[in-house]
């Protein structure tokens, strides 16, 4: 009987172990893996606490379930006494001490990298006013206004009635996205003109605040080429929904492309702008 | 001490009657039972403001409201269920059980506590009026971010004002609690003996009183800046926006313990009760409830951690939040080692004690988690976030609070509810709360931001299990003031001790308890 029981625990564990990964993948249920180091990394330490709690959860939640089933009233008529017991308390005050630790460490070594915006080898400044986000590229004079797309600002309004799986990323597209290259230690200069919001791309492994009046920094190294979305993530009005951020990461030599090509457009005629060359900024 | 506090030759009661009695009362039941039907109340006009929010994220695109009243019913949600349901139905069971458990003839400062709760409803009416204002309601989220807090317009001087009028409340209603335990104990009562509720309190009221007073500070330097040309959040004039953030978690983190701790005492009644077993550990839970109360004060900062603070803070508020989980895990550990070979029965508080158990578990795990700065780049203001705070503080805090109804129910009514419709009560609570608040990590973790009213399609489902949920939670709230209301007005008759395994005090007094106990101090079992 017991044999039998613990087989179908097997059978159950199993397919878990099976399953429950592939979904954890998908990142409609986690998050996302990313496209930068810090992103993987934070995916990471997201996992190793998931199981760590998974872990603390088996152990507690069994002991009360186990006592929920066995310790009631028509199968344990008897109490036991006892209300103390000093090894067992100072355990577990110190184990959950060290599963702690075992957390931090890593985690602190993971922020201390997150932080370190020195060696950046390029640098966009990032400001958010109600309700758009504007990305400025000092060495180039570039300047875009990324606003909520049209299509989507179309389907928004109270009683719209047009469904928002009539167009593509409803909420999340804009109309100029924000353009970086690949491989690159990109240096992100938030801030804001108005309220506070919040630059954050799940992809990239970013959230930064946009404080008015201050500026904060991080960095992104994307790794491959694509297109990531996210939004402001403070809220910041009645359009807080309706600021997405798009950054689309291009191979470096269709950046420099892509970095003429705006030049050209817009007529800037500053001296450093004919060689966008990657070297600090 | 003990022995100097005397009743009044000539008590006060039933002096008046009608509105009359319960607008004078100076009787520590009375006053409690206004406090709990003032909670019920602002709970259910809180979770009528949660199922506008819930029907609005059904499905993407905008169905019922405009984004602006979305924000209103986010903003009032939180400051109506903070200041109005969960505090005020701690500070009423306060009032009617703590004299009962330490063996007091009522609280030991009758007219402020009368005033204390007096000033509430006005302060709602304040903060509600706002609603029929033009422009509405403030629309900045509970923790009133400046600037975008200063563009409210007509609203902001109401909510400034009904801010501080729950501030004067909690801080007096917090003193009457002190004094109270401190002074009026029963002799032989010894602090190490007082039951963990009233610990849980004593340590809460202090929390109160040093806090409250800090978002008063706070509030009205927003009214300076906004009025009086100050700066003290703008970077213009030398300030920034960043004291505020510091000001408001300053008193923010404690506030949240300040809606848990009692919670605790709460569980630490109940379950040794149906465990039929003492609580396992009564010292280390007090030292606990000490260490949490403590560190609530040096962990202010993680709710921070994308706002562009140094490295080293980052690293500080990461550690010191991480400890918090160590006195909290004791209190885990110390309840299922009370339930441990005990002789359980599953009364409606025993299963709402159980849950909360449980769910605050999960809710704390969701904690540690947000703790990680890193990951915590990646969790800040999403719906993880979100289903972090309801897990400790509705199937937290607030099952802890119908735990305690059912459980003090036969004590305040003299009628026992009627099990079955408890049970009802349960499990549509518990399953529903795990629908509305489930999904919420997935959102989160798949990157949907809080406080939004409309969202990207791939959110979808999740959106739609969580709103169902949320409903069959609402409706299911009904059941509760049907059982509360036929409990007042009948039922099976209760006895003074109402539960076979409790302990205390408050057990030695006829059910339903006197309008006046403990005229002469009782003996304490030694």
């Amino acid at each position: 009987m017991k044999h039998q029981w613990f087989r179908a625990w097997i059978g159950i564990a199993l397919v878990g172990a099976v399953t429950v990964p592939r979904a954890m993948a998908a990142s409609l249920y986690n998050l996302p893996r990313g496209v930068t180091p810090v992103s993987h990394e934070i995916y990471g330490l997201n996992m190793l606490a998931f199981w760590i709690m998974c872990g603390i959860a088996t152990v507690v939640f069994g002991a009360i379930t186990w006592s929920m089933i066995f310790h009631r009233r028509s199968r344990h008529p008897k109490p036991a006494k006892f209300h103390e017991n000093s090894v067992l308390e100072v355990v577990w005050t110190v184990i959950p001490f060290i599963i702690l630790i075992v957390m931090a460490v890593p985690a602190a070594r993971v922020l201390l990298r997150a932080e370190d915006v020195h060696h950046s080898e390029m640098t966009v400044e990032v400001t958010g006013y109600q309700w758009l986000w504007r990305y400025t590229y000092p060495r180039w004079h570039i300047n875009i206004y990324s606003r909520l797309a049209n299509s989507s600002l179309r389907i928004a309004p109270l009683n719209s009635g047009v469904s928002p799986y009539s167009v593509p990323h409803y909420l999340h597209s804009v109309t100029h996205p924000l353009v970086l290259p690949v491989g690159e230690k990109v240096r992100l200069l938030v801030t804001s003109k108005d309220v506070i919001h919040s630059w954050w791309v799940p992809d990239l492994g970013v959230q930064m605040d946009a404080n008015p009046g201050l500026v904060n920094s991080i960095w992104v190294r994307i790794e491959k080429p694509g297109t990531y979305r996210g939004q402001c993530n403070q809220i910041c009005g009645w359009g807080h929904a309706y600021m997405p951020i798009v950054v689309v990461a291009k191979p470096k030599t269709q950046f420099q492309a892509w970095v003429r090509e705006w030049q050209e457009r817009h007529r800037v005629d500053a001296d450093d702008a004919s060689s966008p060359s990657p070297q600090g900024s | 001490m003990t022995e100097s506090v005397a009743l009044p030759a000539e008590p006060h009661h039933a002096t008046r009657r009608g509105l009359m009695r319960w607008i004078t009362t100076t009787n520590h039941k009375d006053i409690g039972t206004l406090y709990l039907i003032f909670s019920l109340i602002m709970f259910f006009i809180g979770g009528a403001m949660a199922m506008v929010i819930r029907a609005e994220l059904y499905q993407p695109g905008l169905q019922f409201v405009t984004p602006a009243f979305y924000n209103q019913m986010v903003t009032l949600h939180g400051l109506v269920m903070v200041f109005g349901a969960v505090m005020p139905a701690f500070v009423g069971l306060a009032n009617w059980m703590i004299p009962l458990m330490i063996g007091a003839p009522d609280m030991a400062l009758p007219r402020l506590n009368n005033w204390s709760f007096w000033i509430l409803p006005f302060a709602f009416t304040l903060l509600l009026l706002t609603l029929f204002l033009p422009g509405g309601a403030p629309q900045g989220g509970w923790t009133l971010y400046v600037p975008y807090s200063l563009e409210l317009g007509y609203s902001f001087p109401f909510m400034i004002f009904a801010i501080h009028l729950m501030g004067i409340s909690s801080v007096l209603g917090g003193i009457n609690v002190i004094v109270t335990i401190l002074n009026m104990r029963a002799p032989g009562m010894t602090l190490m003996k007082m039951p963990l509720f009233v610990w849980a309190w004593l340590i809460t009221a202090y929390l109160l009183v040093a806090v409250m007073p800090v978002l008063a500070g706070g509030v009205t330097m927003q009214l300076l800046d906004h009025y009086f040309g100050t700066h003290f959040f703008s970077v213009a004039g030398g300030g920034t926006p960043l004291l505020w953030e510091h000001v408001f978690w300053f008193f923010g983190h404690p506030e949240v313990y300040i809606m848990i701790l009692p919670a605790f005492g709460i569980i630490s009644e109940i379950v040794p009760t149906f465990s039929r077993k003492p609580l396992f550990g009564r010292t280390s839970m007090i030292y606990a409830l000490a260490s949490i109360a403590f560190l609530s004060f040096i962990v202010w900062g993680h709710h921070m951690f994308t706002s562009g603070m140094p490295v080293s803070a980052d690293l500080f508020f990461m550690f010191s939040t991480m400890l918090i989980a160590v006195p909290t895990g004791v209190k885990i550990f110390n309840w299922v080692a009370t339930m441990w070979r005990g002789a359980i029965t599953f009364e409606t508080p025993m299963l709402f004690a159980v849950a909360f158990i449980i769910l605050f578990t999960i809710g704390g795990f969701s904690g540690v988690m947000l703790a990680l700065v890193p990951a915590d780049f990646q969790y800040h203001n999403s719906y993880f976030v979100v289903a972090h705070f309801h897990y400790v503080l509705v199937t937290g805090a607030v099952f802890a609070i119908m735990g305690a109804v059912y459980y003090w129910l036969p004590k305040w009514t003299g009628h026992m509810y009627n099990e079955f419709w408890g049970k009802v009560h349960f499990w549509l609570s518990v399953i529903s709360a795990n629908m509305l608040y489930f999904p919420m990590h997935f959102l989160g973790l798949a990157g949907m931001p809080r406080r939004v009213p409309d969202y990207a399609v791939q959110f979808t489902n999740l959106n739609m299990i969580s709103s169902i949920g949320g409903f069959i939670f609402g409706a299911s709230q009904l059941i509760f003031v049907a059982i509360i209301f036929a409990t007042v007005y009948g039922g099976r008759r209760a006895e003074a001790r109402a539960w076979e395994g409790a302990h205390g005090l408050e057990w030695t007094v006829p059910s339903p308890a006197p309008y006046h106990t403990f005229a002469t101090p009782p003996e304490v079992p030694g």
